[in-house]
């Protein structure tokens, strides 16, 4: 998911793998746009364009992102004689709704009739449609404004084309409900009456744009419009990467090396050669950790259809030299990772005199918290179509980042990446595996060996042994606490492998957009605070997965509070507030922040860390639940809160704990403050799903190591939770605001807080507290 | 030679009687409604029907469906307006919609058991349909809405 910050921020430590990064795209693709003055200004001071009726602007790290932000109308609109408005959707749909909510703004400020838009999915093409880096809860955050922009634009250009055909003045003309009207005349026009004359007209200035009143919204904030597949979902024709159809296209499945940089010693391919439906054996190259998104290698088996080659693939015999990562074991490796969280780390946030506060302390309160590598398995494996021709190549995938997608096959082809079309299907869930685009160079050098197009199928064991783990880490915290028991000083240390081992050598300490995720951020009004970070390196390859470190840090510091709580006797909700303290926005400075705290990528004047605002979606969760009311034995309810991606949720969790230790939730209330609510009921969806996949994370997903090799291999040894037994009743508080609290994220926030509000609502119910993340049997023990 | 039917229509299959009926109907068929998810009958992504029974087509052999009325999510509702597919449009049930096509499946092959299934029976029906992006509530409640419209 964070694909390009995460390059962005380690740039000094990339050399010349990944993509062109932060220099040379900058905000001059914001110039492409018709807002061409402001990428000037922004560059060196962001001044806000006003406009009648309208919004105010404000900066995004969307300028940021290589090729920015396009607000060029035609590049996105285009509408037919029949009236029809054809919409594109630049970035990719993974069960987000992003590529149905960002039509959906233009669509408003355009005053389109939603039933008569079309909307048509970009290939990668960031030079003309800005970044399509779909990942970070970046879409709406980044987008809005632009889509907004868009759509009021050729709003305008509508309403000047109908007044000079009509020869009325502009401001007499509406634009309403896909239809130009006169007020005097009684003159009406369709939209695609006057569509090639409008298209042509110059694009308006952002100054002279009208912008609808929110209370004129007939969609955005509404949550009014079904997501634009659900027909085709429902009735089966959607398209997902492994549904396209091309003549001649061949089917592959690959065995890749059970240890990561692993190597094929010998292959015997005679019984996988005699399996009927079998027409080739390739073998690939592969590459060690730090290659970025080079394919692992291995032999491939291509078949007349899948079936042949996974039959394939199974008779053969290959003896692997499994090289340096097979050292990696779980077991030992938790142990390291404890030893050295509790030994000083490298210091990465400092405020005050913490070793002071630690000495003088009336009482040192200390826990240490696991969590486990966890596999994305989004429920379509990862497959991809390529068909290499000539020096052409066409690909079908589905990618969080088309055009990384892009840049990777043209490079590893050795083509100029104008000869690479990289269409988008459909993603069958993504979370962060599809932004790395390994299974697409895998397909592309597959057709070019075989002289076809083939199809490359993960089945579900590849996807859980051979993926890009969300990291594993300990996260150990100490609390001082002065003789009236207040805390003073907070030390919080953390060792995890960094995703950054993905794509350069691996120097064991995190970047700082992992650290800046739930680490130095740490929200409390205490006086005296270390952060620190201890070495771990990387035996695997590891990889954003929705919400990231955001996942052990909530873990570990929601959990920790409920601790002191319990040790200082106080209820878990009000010492949260407390510690939360005085309503504030966070000074970066005065709190000892790092420089470079990276804030997802955003201005910190634009999205600072507000307090006032943490605090608010902490009571709104906890009134909504009925925080502090009697249950019955064995029940208990739980709260954590959580800022990530620049949006605040708190989730209070209610459980039911059987006398065999089987838990179950017949209750959530996620209460999200995402600013502006642009699509409220896919924010509903997503808050809904990550208290699912919250669920999934806490109690079963754990993937281990021994001897370098993933231990488990399918839904039997790595399952999700499942309708008898999921979050029953998730119920949704939106925090309300106007347009002019930015729109923040919401595809990854509501991940974090659901494993600790889970384990201390089980703390509650049993008086056992969980720190180690999954729960696995230990209820059972 | 096997014979079979699929959505209605005669089809004839001289391959290998192993094959699992998913990658026919996929790779043979190019009805790609139905998804591969584990290849083991442990997620339902691949849930067709026979007989208007669902079962998973990735561990069904061609062999098993010889001379057998197949459906998929294609061949559901010639218009797309099985009470279960409507139930789910009015329930903005999916998210990234890869394991719709299955659990949609073994809705209307509940419904097809049992008109009106309590929540346990809902409950118990679907536990074999995983769903990563976590719509089970949508899920329970389109088919408890499709139900009492059925």
């Amino acid at each position: 998911m964070l694909h390009h910050l995460s390059q962005h921020l380690a740039t000094a430590r990339l050399p010349s793998s990944g993509r062109a990064i932060i220099e040379n795209v900058s905000r001059r693709s914001f110039l492409r746009g018709t807002v061409s003055g402001v990428g000037l200004t922004l560059a060196l001071q962001f001044v806000p364009f006003k406009s009648a009726g309208a919004f105010e602007t404000y900066p995004t790290g969307g300028l940021d992102m290589p090729h920015g932000i396009v607000t060029d109308p035609n590049v996105f609109v285009s509408i037919a004689p029949d009236g029809t408005v054809t919409i594109v959707a630049h970035r990719s749909e993974m069960g987000t709704g992003a590529r149905t909510s960002l039509p959906m703004v233009i669509a408003d400020e355009l005053e389109a009739d939603w039933s008569k838009v079309k909307i048509v999915q970009a290939p990668g093409d960031e030079p003309k449609y800005g970044n399509q880096d779909t990942d970070g809860s970046r879409s709406m955050r980044h987008h809005i404004q632009a889509c907004r922009q868009m759509g009021a634009s050729v709003r305008q250009m509508l309403r000047q084309a109908a007044a000079k055909e009509w020869g009325v003045d502009v401001a007499e003309v509406k634009a309403i409900n896909h239809e130009v009207m006169h007020e005097g005349s009684g003159k009406k026009a369709g939209y695609g009456d006057l569509a090639t004359a409008a298209m042509a007209l110059p694009v308006p200035k952002f100054e002279e744009l009208s912008f609808k009143p929110e209370g004129e919204f007939r969609y955005i904030g509404k949550g009014n419009v079904s997501i634009y597949d659900l027909h085709d979902i429902t009735t089966g024709k959607a398209v997902y990467g492994a549904d396209v159809h091309v003549p001649g296209m061949k089917f592959a499945v690959i065995a890749r090396p059970p240890v990561v940089g692993g190597k094929v010693k010998s292959v015997d391919d005679s019984a996988a050669k005699a399996v009927a439906g079998v027409e080739q054996i390739v073998q690939l190259e592969g590459a060690n950790l730090g290659s970025k998104f080079a394919p692992l290698g291995g032999v491939a088996v291509i078949g007349k259809n899948t079936y042949a080659a996974i039959a394939g693939r199974d008779a053969l015999k290959i003896e692997w030299d499994d090289g340096a990562h097979a050292v990696y074991n779980t077991e030992k490796y938790n142990q390291e990772m404890s030893a050295t969280a509790k030994q000083p780390g490298k210091v990465v946030r400092n405020l005050g005199d913490p070793d002071g506060a630690f000495a003088s302390a009336a009482k040192v309160v200390s826990a240490e918290y696991h969590q486990a590598h966890m596999a994305h398995v989004s429920m379509e494996p990862p497959a991809a179509l390529a068909h290499v021709n000539g020096d052409k190549v066409e690909v079908w995938a589905p990618v969080q980042s088309p055009f990384g997608t892009r840049e990777d096959v043209a490079k590893m082809m050795n083509v100029p990446i104008e000869n690479v079309t990289v269409h988008v299907t459909l993603l069958g869930g993504g979370f962060g595996r599809k932004s790395k685009c390994d299974f697409v160079l895998e397909a592309a050098a597959l057709s070019k060996q075989v002289g076809a197009p083939v199809l490359v199928q993960w089945t579900r064991e590849d996807d859980i042994q051979h993926g890009y783990y969300h990291t594993t880490s300990t996260e150990h915290i100490e609390a001082a606490l002065d003789a009236s028991n207040k805390v003073v000083g907070w030390r919080h240390r953390s060792v995890a492998p960094s995703i950054m081992t993905t794509f350069a050598p691996d120097d064991g300490q995190q970047a700082g957009f992992e650290l800046g995720m739930g680490l130095v951020d740490m929200p409390f009004e205490i006086a005296n605070v270390r952060c620190e970070n201890g070495k771990a390196m990387a035996h695997a390859r590891i990889g954003w997965f929705r919400s990231v470190s955001n996942i052990p840090r909530a873990f570990a510091v929601q959990s920790f509070v409920a601790e002191l709580a319990q040790e200082l006797g106080k209820d878990q909700k009000d010492f949260l507030l407390e510690l939360i303290g005085t309503d504030r926005v966070i000074d970066k400075q005065a709190a000892g922040l790092p420089d470079d705290y990276w804030n997802y990528g955003e201005p910190y004047d634009q999205y600072p860390i507000d307090t006032a605002r943490l605090r608010g979606v902490v009571e709104l969760a906890a009134k909504e639940a009925g925080w502090g009311k009697e249950l019955p034995k064995g029940e208990g309810m739980g709260i954590a809160v959580h800022r990530s991606f620049v949006t605040y949720v708190a989730s209070v969790v209610r459980v039911q704990v059987g006398d065999d230790g089987t838990v179950r939730v017949p209750e959530v209330h996620t209460a999200v403050d995402c600013g502006f609510a642009a699509n409220p009921e896919r924010i509903r969806s997503q808050m809904e799903g990550a208290a699912v996949m919250g669920m999934t994370l806490a109690m079963l997903s754990g993937i281990t190591f021994d001897q370098g090799q993933v231990q488990q291999s399918n839904f039997n040894d790595y399952d999700m939770v499942r309708a008898d037994n999921f979050p029953v009743n998730v119920m949704v508080h939106i925090v309300p605001h106007p347009f002019e609290v930015h729109a923040s994220g919401v595809g990854e926030p509501g991940v974090p807080p659901f494993a600790p509000a889970l384990y201390n609502a089980i703390f509650n119910a049993t008086g056992k507290r969980i720190r180690s993340m999954p729960l696995g049997e230990q209820l059972k023990a | 030679m096997i014979s079979l039917r699929v959505n209605g229509e005669d089809r004839q299959f001289d391959g290998d009687p192993n094959m699992p009926l998913l990658w026919y109907l996929r790779d043979e068929v190019q009805l790609t409604g139905s998804k591969f998810g584990c290849g083991v009958g442990l997620c339902g992504a691949c849930t067709v029907h026979i007989g208007g029974e669902a079962i998973r087509s990735c561990t069904t052999v061609m062999a098993d469906v010889a001379d057998k009325e197949v459906t998929t999510i294609e061949g559901l509702s010639p218009s797309g307006d099985h009470p279960v597919q409507v139930a789910w449009r009015e329930l903005n049930v999916p998210q990234c919609g890869f394991c719709q096509a299955g659990q949609i499946m073994q809705a209307a092959g509940l419904l097809n058991q049992k008109k009106s299934p309590s929540d346990a029976e809902i409950y118990e029906a679907m536990a074999g349909n995983i769903c990563r992006c976590g719509c089970y509530q949508r899920i329970v409640a389109a088919v408890r809405q499709a139900a009492t419209g059925a």
